[in-house]
């Protein structure tokens, strides 16, 4: 059917035998209400946290000051060494128990616990004295975590004196966990473990205890309607290798799951009634919402031609039959209804147990009855059947959490933090034909140097790794006995080395299980001199600044050298830090600013074609001996070319001038370019016609004109050189030969299309804020980056910015905490045997402060042989994310209309497949998964993204470097990319709103990216990402205007607005808190457009309501029958 | 004659299956095994005289682009015609070789693509199995006369795979 999908695996359906539906498994898998990784904004991952400073057992090896602490679970209660074997009845403890006496444990979890030799189970927190631990304090997990918070080193930590048990009095000092007190330790390790506030991870947080989840067992059953199920706490040793696989267990569910909700605010020119009220009372009563799908639409599509997205396809009805505007009356409504059957599919309206507190009406509608139902199904939320044809509103009302991979409890609860490791798949299929069946691409996304604002350091004289495939070792390896672990990727069995007996953090000997290393899956490691090829790089910075005429006009010089001026002292670096200038038009010039000397030293080279350096020795200099030359050159450069006359640029010299200053030391190059470089080596022509960019047919020019930027950056990448570029340019700069440089270098690419100091000051706040960011964000020098995964599972291609030295390590001359990366996986050998796979990835940088540090990520994941539990843990924001990565590879090296057509087939691959073999019984319409029911949106989204789309007139440059911020991009900012988020906020209440920091951010409700959801009378934010918009209706609301805009009336607004005004009115307090939190959860800094009718970027507001027809793509619904059409065929 | 030119051919594709294999199992970064593989444009300063390097891949396709003349000057058409295919093959690939300023056929940042790494892999493979096929084929084919005279030459195959 498809010819051109991704997949490229000839799978030929291997004969692998699928068990299907629930299987026993005593474990439950739900997480205890307020055990998980996120309280909203209460410091997530802090709730792990009291298990690293877990009381000591009264053993044998107890020593320092306390008293036995009155035990919590049985295995503190144990009796000594033996303390963490497995109780009787339990043969072999395959890994340490580490969940068990959580303070904050609910009492029906603790209460049944079976532990032989439990005490009463006490819900009362370990004593304050190990709570407060320096190694985990909890100071500060009330502040909000903060994007600078990762400053380490430049003040001391705020906390008071390590308590006294952290400094052991005996045993090995050598292997103690790095203090905060101690003068090299950030300050990070003794901060919560808080990701940012509302992240995409903060489920769970009301997660109500007992009825969001269906039962995991099937003796669940035998407790209908009663409230909570009793958990099953089994120990966690029920997770052995030999027991059968775990099977299909219709737990956990994910939590994208989320019914359609009604929507607020009125729908433009049409009076949409809500959804019933009882959309969850049974099966297949989807929310039959009779709206106005495409009458709105073509009031916004020119000639309603309807371009194909990929595959020729035919007319459409424009009125779908479900979505007549006249209200179907429901006699006639119902037959469309597709009988589901309540056995096997249930629609269950759970409450919704990964909500927001802010998330609105969805929970209200619950009636108890059908929560008592709900407990009843086998059926999880994710595999819930919905049709998309039918159910129109399928947006959540806020951001869309992680799915949870179906791991006992325990594993779950220290799994690494999804907006850091996350897979495509929650659940991995055991061989390469089942995923091959399920059509759905198997990687990992990361972010693996993401700021974050807890995050435990350990300074250890060994690092204990695997002694075959050299893996860290981690929270999922399993302790064979005291002395052994078997490592988790490989299964060999290692030695517990002595130091490691030792837990500096109850300062216990002979429980190695509880050292922060097996206790946290991100953990980072101060790397002994072995890690080390030579001695730690100093931080080294070098700026290569155009300074041709096209330049000076922009004015962006007076931007950068303020910028350089204001935050010089914030550089991330030490005493060694060393800084170096370069600027070039048709020359090159070079800057002695060596010590001593009463004036910056300028000096011109104009042999461009042999390139050397006049002085080698003065040109980097130290930044703090020489601080005040360099602050007198950035007071002088602006102006020291105001005058220039010379109009061409000598990029490539540059680069191999500024190559051979850093290559002795390595270090950061920042390089300012404002027009095609037209002399020297790397000159570039103008590829790009303008009449072409609007064309349907294939885009020529995707791919770099010369190689002479990608062999400069492996040359770089080489000498640990990186190169960030930032392109300021109103022409065609061909970014995608320039892009090169920093591509393969481990840069990254900033494009501010169109800069101009006075003409655009939208873009010059944003090149600020993002020029702050990125002279002061944390920088790691001389990375390299290894991802390794259990035996049997292969690394098969990398997407981001890297240099790929080997089959599973990246070569990172520099990274930086806004990096992100993808990973495509393939299944080689079967995983048969396997419950769980783990991968790891392992970070080998050297910091600012000269520090060679290791920072590790493991993630655990299920293996299942069924495909409907591989659908069921589909992670529909993952798999959009990776798709847009493979996409973009593909529209590079076939065609952009081949990855058009790859991306539709992704979708119609897998919904086939969820048809034919997951379904049981045959519905008509298009059915989705409900954990995939957002995918043909995303696709859509995908292929009328900037990057993808065709017939709209997009700019080369903007394209290019629209592919490259897919690739390059975390995917919690590529997500905003892709599909923006629209909100309603001239009615902003603080009903359900946050509460940080003393602000009041209210939450309004996502709202779907199609024109019936705006209204003329409202005014509406658009986040996008990159850039927000406000666009105001013609007949808003005036108080909106007033208060908030501080106009009078619609006419009076402004047609360039950039920035709302300081009222001190409630109405413009909420929306510009609202504003400044969006703002917040990124390291980079949206600019806001208010849009009126007649502002030009009004088309670019309107081009990204992509459920909407435009005059070249089809609208969702019409996308939606295409689907349907291809998966019937 | 045919054969000791062949044999180079051979040799080469075993050098090249072993340096992909190298790189597989992550014993070599993937600049240098371009750099192996492809041939490089040494630059001699002041002289002026560039130097190239004949390397692995590039020489093979002129050796058997140099057979194929030679077998259409013999007017050996059966032979030509089992090479044409070979050779239409090396046109295209070269043809769609990466963006490159000197000649080469691997890019290093490709390379390393799971795809890509196989593919070349196996196309080693089938290569190095026509290569022998015809090795005999044109040992007992052709040179019936010199097979005496040629069997140093199977020897000095078999000692160099061991030199390898």
């Amino acid at each position: 059917m498809s010819t051109t999908g991704f997949n490229s695996q000839n799978g030929a359906g291997g004969g692998q035998a699928y068990a299907n539906g629930p299987s026993q498994n005593p474990v439950a898998l739900q997480q205890p209400p307020g055990v998980g990784y996120g309280m909203t904004h209460q410091a997530p991952y802090n709730l792990m946290q009291p298990k690293a400073p877990m009381p000591p057992g009264p053993g044998l090896y107890h020593s320092g000051p306390y008293q036995p602490v009155p035990p919590v679970s049985s295995y503190q209660s144990s009796p000594p060494v033996s303390s963490y074997q497995a109780p009787p009845g339990q043969p072999l403890l395959t890994r340490p128990p580490m969940g068990g006496p959580l303070p904050h444990t609910p009492p029906q979890s603790a209460s049944p616990s079976p532990g032989p030799r439990m005490p009463p189970a006490q819900a009362t927190p370990p004593p304050p004295a190990v709570s407060s631990n320096s190694y985990y304090p909890n100071a500060q997990q009330q502040q909000p975590p903060m994007a600078h918070a990762w400053q380490y080193g430049t003040a001391p930590p705020p906390m008071g004196a390590p308590p006294p048990m952290n400094t052991p009095s005996g045993g090995p000092v050598a292997n103690h966990v790095n203090l905060p007190a101690s003068s090299t330790a950030p300050p990070q390790s003794s901060t919560a473990y808080s990701s940012p506030p509302q992240g995409p991870v903060s489920h769970n947080a009301t997660q109500p205890p007992g009825p969001g989840m269906p039962p995991t067992s099937l003796h669940g059953y035998t407790h209908p309607g009663t409230a909570p199920p009793p958990m099953n706490p089994m120990p966690p040793h029920t997770y052995q290798p030999g027991r059968p696989p775990y099977g299909p267990p219709p737990t956990g569910p994910p939590p994208t799951m989320k019914p359609a909700p009604p929507p607020t605010g009125p729908p433009m020119g049409s009076a949409t009634p809500p959804p019933p009220k009882a959309d969850g009372t049974m099966a297949g009563n989807g929310p039959q919402t009779p709206n106005t799908y495409n009458h709105v639409d073509n009031k916004m599509a020119g000639p309603p031609q309807s371009g194909p997205p990929g595959r020729q396809l035919g007319h459409y009805p424009s009125l779908p039959p479900g979505y007549q505007n006249t209200s179907a009356p429901p006699s006639s409504a119902s037959p469309m209804h597709p009988p589901m059957p309540t056995a096997t599919q249930p629609y269950t309206q759970a409450p919704q147990p990964y909500q927001q507190p802010s998330a609105g009406p969805g929970p209200a509608q619950l009636s108890p009855s059908l929560a008592a139902l709900s407990l009843q199904s086998s059926t999880p939320e994710a595999l819930r059947v919905v049709n998309l044809l039918q159910e129109r509103n399928l947006l959540p009302p806020g951001p869309i959490p992680a799915p949870t991979p179906c791991l006992p409890q325990d594993l779950q609860k220290i799994n690494c933090n999804p907006e850091v490791f996350r897979s495509t798949l929650t659940s991995i299929p055991q061989t390469q034909s089942l995923l091959n069946k399920a059509k759905l691409p198997l990687g990992l996304l990361l972010h693996p140097f993401k700021d974050l604002s807890q995050l435990p350091v350990v300074t250890s004289s060994t690092i204990v790794r695997c002694r075959s495939c050299r893996t860290y070792i981690n929270p999922f390896v399993s302790f064979l006995d005291q002395r052994r672990w078997k490592c988790n990727l490989c299964y060999r069995v290692n030695d517990v080395p002595e130091e490691f007996m030792y837990n500096p953090v109850s300062r216990s000997y002979g429980e190695p299980h509880k050292r922060p290393e097996v206790q946290n899956a991100t953990i980072e490691f101060i790397a002994p001199s072995e890690y080390m090829l030579r001695p730690p790089q100093p931080a080294v910075y070098l700026f290569v600044l155009d300074v041709s005429h096209n330049a000076v006009e922009t004015g962006y010089l007076n931007m950068v050298c303020q910028s350089l001026l204001d935050n010089i002292n914030a550089l991330p670096g030490d005493s060694r830090t060393k800084i170096g200038f370069i600027t070039f038009d048709s020359t090159i010039h070079f800057y002695n600013l060596q010590e001593g000397l009463s004036q910056p030293q300028m000096l011109i080279v104009s042999d461009i074609e042999d390139i050397f350096l006049p002085t080698p020795d003065s040109l980097l200099v130290n930044l703090s001996e020489c601080k005040e030359l360099v602050q007198d050159l950035l007071k002088s450069l602006p102006n020291l070319f105001e005058k220039t006359m010379e109009t061409q640029s000598a990029l490539g010299p540059a680069l191999q001038a500024a190559f051979k200053l850093l290559s002795p030391t390595g270090g950061r190059m920042s390089v300012f370019q404002t027009q095609l470089p037209n002399l020297g080596v790397g000159a570039l022509k103008s590829r790009e016609d303008p009449n072409q960019r609007a064309s349907a047919k294939d885009i020529q020019h995707l791919s770099p004109a010369t190689d002479f930027y990608k062999k400069l950056a492996l040359d770089c990448s080489g000498q640990q050189v990186a190169v960030d570029l930032f392109l300021l340019s109103a022409q065609y700069c061909d970014l995608a030969s320039l892009g090169c440089i920093s591509r393969y270098s481990a840069g990254s690419v900033y494009y501010y299309p169109s800069y101009h100091h006075a003409h655009n000051p939208a873009q010059v706040e944003r090149f600020q804020k993002d020029l702050k960011r990125y002279l002061t964000r944390k920088i790691g020098f001389e990375a390299v980056m290894r991802i390794r995964c259990t035996k049997g599972l292969s690394i098969h291609t990398f997407h981001g910015n890297f240099f790929v030295r080997s089959t599973d390590l990246l070569s990172l001359p520099n990274v930086n905490p806004d990096a992100g990366f993808a990973v495509q996986m393939s299944i080689e050998e079967n995983l048969l045997d396997m419950q769980v796979v783990s991968f790891q990835a392992a970070l080998l940088y050297t910091s600012s402060k000269g520090e060679r540090r290791i920072r590790v990520h493991t993630m655990c994941l299920p293996v299942v042989n069924s495909l409907s539990d591989i659908f069921a843990g589909a992670d529909v924001q993952a798999i959009t994310g990776l798709l847009a990565s493979m996409a973009v590879d593909r529209s590079v090296s076939a065609s952009l209309s081949d990855a058009r057509d790859a991306m539709t087939n992704a979708a119609i691959d897998s919904l086939a497949s969820y048809r034919q073999s997951v379904l049981t019984i045959q519905q008509p319409g298009l059915l989705a998964p409900a954990c995939l029911r957002l995918f043909p949106l995303y696709i859509l989204a995908l292929l009328k993204q900037k990057a993808f789309r065709t017939g709209t007139s997009t700019r080369l440059d903007d394209r290019v470097f629209a592919m490259c911020q897919l690739k390059y991009q975390p995917l919690a900012y590529l997500m905003l990319m892709i599909h923006p988020a629209l909100y309603r906020v001239d009615d902003l209440t603080d009903e359900g709103a946050l509460n940080i920091n003393e602000r009041t951010i209210p939450q309004p409700r996502v709202q779907q990216l199609s024109v019936e959801k705006l209204s003329r009378e409202g005014a509406f934010l658009m986040d996008a990402g990159m850039v927000i918009y406000l666009w105001v209706g013609r007949n808003c609301n005036p108080n909106f205007l007033t208060q908030v805009l501080g106009v009078p009336n619609y006419t009076a607004v402004p047609q360039n607005l950039y920035l709302l005004p300081e009222l001190d009115t409630a109405e413009s307090q909420r929306t510009r808190a609202f504003i400044g939190w969006l703002r917040d959860q990124r390291p980079f800094f949206p600019t806001l457009h208010v849009i009126r009718d007649e502002s030009q970027l009004k088309a670019n507001f309107m081009q990204n309501m992509i459920e909407d027809r435009t005059e070249s793509a089809l609208s969702y619904y019409e996308f939606l029958l295409h689907l349907q059409q291809q998966i019937s065929k | 004659c045919i054969n000791v030119l062949l044999t180079r051919d051979i040799l080469f594709l075993i050098v090249s299956i072993i340096a992909f294999d190298e790189l597989k199992t992550d014993y070599k970064n993937p600049i240098d095994q371009c750099n192996t593989l492809n041939p490089t444009v040494e630059k001699v300063k002041k002289i002026k005289r560039v130097k190239i390097a004949l390397k692995l891949v590039l020489p093979e396709y002129l050796i058997h682009f140099f057979f194929c003349v030679m077998f259409f000057c013999a007017a050996e058409w059966l032979t030509l015609s089992l090479n044409i295919p070979l050779l239409a093959y090396h046109v295209w690939r070269y043809m769609s070789r990466p963006v490159m300023s000197g000649p080469g056929l691997y890019d290093p940042t490709t390379i390393m693509n799971a795809d890509i790494l196989a593919y070349c892999q196996k196309e080693g493979w089938c290569k190095l199995a026509f290569y022998l096929l015809s090795f005999f084929y044109y040992l007992y084919g052709y040179e019936k006369p010199f097979v005496s005279s040629s069997f140093p030459l199977l020897s000095c195959l078999g000692i160099s795979i061991n030199i390898i």
